[in-house]
């Protein structure tokens, strides 16, 4: 699950990596070095090709073991789509990653700003309990939650996952965002304080939009956590009306109940993970910058 | 020492006259984050050891007794259990076995993808597809590759092995699943301790005479060993907590219940929640202690971003 790595003494510093390598003739790369590349290619491809390759079968094609689909069809995405567990579950898992998303990048970015620049007392300290706080096993915060949650009446609703959602998504975006808030250069904070800015305008007018890549890698590691994230989504919620996709695939049934529905579960297996395959696609250099310098996961 | 601060923040807030003075802003700024985390993360964790020390299930007549002895009879009755005991072995099991094997293969790619001077961003992205599939959809994948008749494991090795449904073949599909998803990341973290290593260190070393084998042995592994003890640690975290795997291939049946499984079906499935939130918090205390060991290892890191 998400929470905070850091490899020390690394800085995000990626385009120093680029700049070292003047156009200077390649040596040729040898044999064994495709082999490798092949073997990383297809080890991390291959099972979600499989995925990919069981969603498009149905009936006994489903048995036939085959690495092509004999006759493929999207029945098992249309069955998923006209299933309202499983769009219900979709708008679940959108509403509680995004919200879950803003508030630690909003909430966050003031304290990572705070710590990163500001005179105040006991910075090692705050820093190491949000180190603290992203290592506990959620399933110590399961356990109360699940009593607690009935208790004051938001079992089983959205803000009942966001709330503990925020128990990893604060402190990955607050150690992420301290870092890159770090990067900025001091001279132009300075400059806008000596032309009468406060403390406050500087952040707001001249940080935030410099550090735009800080806060869109913290948001997309935090959105990644949250969208995948199970113990709590399958521990604080009862029904469609707040499980999230994770939570969803696990409780899937088939028609009847010794059918394990492996099409449809695959179908929505691929669906959920398109965005996230989406935004790594995207998004890849920010991401690696996020994960080495300052964070998560998973 | 203190004085002296005090006058230091003094000239520089004469000169930032407007707006709020600066440390109170900084504290404005830090505590709404801190109020939550102590509402959504440190309360939480008191109140599970309040009901921990309590006989806390819908079973028990009269709700919440003190548990006896000293409110400890949880924790005895968890340590105690042979369920708990087995728990406990499968999750070090796991731990180690996972961990290693995501250290050497990460190791490799991470060699492999330093090496590569075409397509390296290639591979970043590629190496990111098993990081970014979620938990849950990792286990669907490797059920459907293990399970018989859909998937191609058994008709291609000529096994009759009912994977999921003995043991410790449930476990080790688990690890399996675990190693596939998690090594990249291993890697990614490797690789970010590769590249800060200078070139001309090896430049050097290849002047002097040394093999490959010496260069790798000699310069890579010591230069790279703050990277991969915070990797280790890191994923031991991970590995320790691990809840969705076994719950969604075997529901931490046939050897595979681990401390988070059978705290979780302990409070939530049988409702006993006061010794299903002591096993939880056992599980704290075990994370923890490694947790401060992570702590301890990027101390340095965090000192380096506290300071002024």
């Amino acid at each position: 699950m998400a929470s905070v790595a850091t490899a020390p003494q690394t800085t995000p510093a990626e385009p120093e990596v680029a700049q070292k390598k003047p156009k200077v003739a390649r040596p040729k790369t040898p044999w064994w070095m495709w082999i490798s590349v092949a073997a990383i290619v297809l080890f991390c491809l291959f099972p979600f090709y499989w995925l990919v390759n069981i969603s498009l079968k149905t009936g006994n094609d489903l048995q036939s073991s085959s690495l092509i689909p004999p006759n493929p069809t999207l029945a098992n995405y249309k069955a998923i789509f006209q299933n309202p567990d499983f769009t219900k579950a979709l708008r679940n898992s959108a509403v509680v990653a995004l919200v879950t998303t803003a508030l630690a990048l909003g909430v966050g970015s003031f304290c990572a700003y705070a710590l990163a620049r500001l005179k105040l007392r006991g910075k090692f300290v705050i820093l190491g309990i949000v180190l603290t706080i992203s290592t506990f096993p959620q399933i110590a915060i399961a356990a109360p939650l699940f009593k607690l949650w009935s208790d004051i009446g938001i079992f089983n609703t959205w803000i009942g996952l966001i709330l503990p959602y925020l128990t990893f998504a604060l402190p990955l975006s607050i150690y992420i965002l301290v870092s890159f808030f770090k990067e900025i250069p001091r001279d132009l904070e300075e400059a806008a304080l000596v032309d009468g800015a406060t403390h406050f305008q500087a952040f707001r007018k001249v940080v935030v939009p410099l550090a735009a890549p800080g806060l869109a890698t913290a948001g997309i590691l935090t959105f990644i956590g949250a969208w995948n994230e199970f113990l709590l989504a399958v521990t604080l919620t009862s029904s469609s009306k707040a499980r999230t996709v994770p939570a969803a695939i696990a409780f899937f049934t088939g028609a009847t109940e010794h059918e394990v529905p492996f099409g449809s579960i695959s179908a929505a297996s691929v669906v959920i993970s398109v965005p996230l395959i989406l935004l790594v696609l995207l998004f890849q250099k920010r991401i690696v910058a996020g994960l080495t310098a300052g964070a998560v996961k998973g | 020492m203190e004085a002296a601060s005090v006058r230091a923040g003094a000239t520089t807030e004469r000169r930032r006259s407007k707006g709020v003075p600066e440390r109170r802003l900084a504290v404005m700024m830090v505590a709404p984050s801190i109020i939550l985390i102590a509402i959504v993360a440190v309360w939480p964790i008191i109140y599970a050891i309040w009901l921990s020390l309590h006989e806390y299930s819908v079973r028990v007549a009269g709700l919440s007794r003190w548990a006896g002895s000293f409110g400890l009879r949880n924790y005895s009755t968890a340590l105690q259990s042979s369920d708990w005991h087995a728990a406990l072995f499968h999750t070090l099991i796991f731990t180690v076995v996972s961990v290693t094997f995501e250290l050497v293969i990460g190791l490799a790619m991470a060699l492999a993808m330093h090496e590569a001077f075409r397509g390296q961003g290639v591979l970043r992205t590629v190496v990111l597809v098993p990081w970014a599939v979620l938990t849950v959809v990792t286990a669907t994948m490797w059920r459907t590759m293990f399970v018989s008749p859909y998937g191609f494991i058994n008709t291609i090795t000529g096994a009759k092995t009912v994977w999921l449904g003995s043991e410790p073949q449930a476990l080790i599909v688990i690890i399996i699943a675990d190693v596939w998803k998690t090594s990249p990341f291993m890697a990614l973290l490797i690789l970010a301790g590769l590249q800060v290593i200078p070139g001309e260190i090896y430049e050097a070393a290849k002047v002097d005479g040394a093999s490959t084998m010496q260069r790798f042995t000699k310069i890579t592994l010591p230069l790279l060993m703050p990277a991969i003890l915070v990797a280790l640690i890191f994923r031991t975290l991970d590995a320790l907590r691990i809840f969705d795997l076994p719950f969604v291939l075997t529901q931490g049946q046939n050897g595979t219940s681990t401390l988070s499984t059978i705290s979780q079906e302990t409070f939530a499935t049988n409702r006993i929640y006061g010794l299903g939130s002591a096993m939880a918090v056992l599980t704290f205390i075990v994370v923890m202690i490694v947790s401060f060991s992570y702590i301890k290892f990027v101390g340095g890191n965090i000192r380096g971003l506290a300071e002024e």
